[in-house]
């Protein structure tokens, strides 16, 4: 059996009286794309912030890569070889696409000095086919370009386990298979990748397995054809189907 | 299908990020038509782009035969085109009356203020009961009574709902529901978003179920809710 890259255990994160993460536990294999769903406000992105060490967890521990990493900030966290892509992008807007990706190469894994640095910028820009806009300043990217930068970002830093939040919302239907491009190479290069999605042909397509959020809690877990056939996991997507024959009986 | 309310090829989104890609639907007067689609595939913009609260990009909306695209919100809403939005939007400050009152602003509307009002009332006992009530202090049922009875003060040709039992415990949501079925048996054209997909089929004539900006399925809600593929469109296989 491959080995276990992170754990998530029994965590649970409290906003006041809110539970926006109740007790969820799993396990992501080494070299796995594990997909995280739910509905609105399920607790997927709470969950991403717990993990990179934005939040810390009212209780429960993230363990990666066998070491303990639970209320770490996120500086160390990606030092450590994790990082992530956020679902609201926020590129450096007065600086080139290269320079962008130069700051993550230099604020990841290593402390890189700025050579090496732009050495690895230069690597990951092209893997993620933003070389001919090397020099283009971010702001001046569309949305699918901004999103392949952020990818590029969270890849200079080098990491083991890449955490992607809804890389794929937003973009046309070219530039989606596009990004599934890129991140089937990233998982061939051997990275882990725990993604968030809302277009679901897409995630299901691509994960190994699915983890289902709702209401903060786990709701299930397998593959995708076992995730996408669990009656609990279609009636939090599709609503209870009680409450139709309720309303109808009601009017007879 | 040609209806009440026609959209063509409608995208929109907001600032550069798409939402919607070429939604096209009609809307049948006297019936209720629906709009599901798992969260993200872009019911709410849709009502938004519809209403022209979110501008739209490329398409037509087409209200009684007339192109209003370009019309602003209030424009459409004086025509009788009049959006219940998500999250109800009350004026909490204001009372219920007020808050109905509001709903009546355009010259259209406010000529039949009290025939309106009264009619809210007998639709909803328990709005009249708290009339005097700042709407902020009411609970989330009867805060979204309160939103539906404000649609209706507009004196609206077609209703748009936008979430009518999101948050709601479920014999509130019944009972709203017993209400809309009520409407549409007065004759009241309605488009309704609703999360609960088996009781959008259910109470609905036709359905349109959105994914990822596009319509995927059609069709008279009935045969709707008898195809696997909806459960495709929200679960992706």
């Amino acid at each position: 059996m491959s080995s276990v890259i992170l754990e998530v255990d029994h965590v649970t994160k409290a906003f006041g009286g809110l539970l926006a993460v109740n007790d969820v536990s799993f396990q992501m294999y080494k070299g796995e794309i594990l997909g995280l769903i739910g509905p609105n406000g399920a607790g997927k992105t709470t969950l991403f912030n717990l993990i990179n060490g934005v939040y810390k967890p009212t209780s429960g521990r993230i363990r990666f890569q066998g070491q303990d990493i639970t209320g770490l900030p996120p500086y160390e966290v990606v030092r450590r070889g994790l990082a992530r892509t956020h679902q609201i992008v926020k590129p450096l807007n007065e600086m080139t696409v290269l320079e962008n990706v130069v700051v993550g190469a230099c604020f990841g894994r290593e402390n890189m000095p700025l050579e090496p640095a732009h050495e690895v910028a230069r690597e990951v820009v092209e893997f993620v086919g933003l070389a001919p806009l090397a020099d283009t300043l971010a702001g001046k990217l569309n949305v699918a370009q901004k999103k392949r930068l952020e990818v590029a970002r969270a890849l200079a830093a080098k990491p083991d386990l890449l955490l992607l939040d809804e890389v794929l919302a937003g973009l046309n239907p070219v530039e989606v298979e596009r990004m599934l491009g890129v991140i089937q190479k990233v998982r061939e290069q051997g990275i882990s990748i725990l993604m968030i999605e809302h277009i679901m042909q897409a995630i299901m397509s691509l994960s190994d397995r699915i983890v289902v959020l709702n209401f903060g809690e786990k709701l299930a877990e397998g593959t995708p054809e076992e995730v996408a056939s669990d009656p609990r996991v279609i009636e939090a997507y599709l609503g209870d189907p009680e409450m139709a024959k309720r309303v109808l009986e009601e009017e007879s | 299908m040609s209806g009440v309310l026609e959209v063509r090829a409608l995208e929109a989104g907001y600032g550069e990020v798409q939402v919607l890609w070429g939604v096209s639907m009609a809307v049948a007067e006297r019936r209720m038509t629906t709009l599901v689609g798992a969260n993200g595939a872009g019911k709410t913009t849709t009502m938004r782009a519809i209403m022209g609260v979110v501008k739209p990009w490329k398409g037509e909306v087409i209200f009684r035969g007339e192109d209003v695209t370009r019309l602003t919100p209030h424009e459409k809403a004086q025509m009788g085109l009049v959006l219940v939005p998500e999250g109800r939007q009350l004026f909490s400050d204001l009372t219920v009356e007020e808050n109905l009152e509001m709903g009546a602003y355009s010259p259209r509307a406010r000529k039949k203020l009290d025939e309106n009002l009264n009619k809210v009332y007998e639709l909803f006992p328990r709005l009249k009961e708290r009339r005097r009530q700042r709407s902020g202090t009411l609970s989330g049922g009867e805060q979204q009574m309160l939103a539906v009875g404000r649609g209706l003060m507009a004196d609206p040709v077609v209703l748009m709902i936008d979430e009518l039992s999101l948050g709601l415990a479920p014999v509130l949501a019944q009972s709203l529901f017993g209400t809309l079925r009520q409407l549409k048996a007065q004759g009241l054209t309605i488009l309704l978003v609703e999360q609960n997909v088996h009781l959008a089929l259910a109470l609905s004539d036709y359905a349109y179920v959105l994914a990822e900006g596009r319509v995927k399925i059609e069709g008279e809600s009935r045969q709707v809710a008898r195809n696997e593929e909806v459960r495709r469109a929200y679960l992706g296989i």
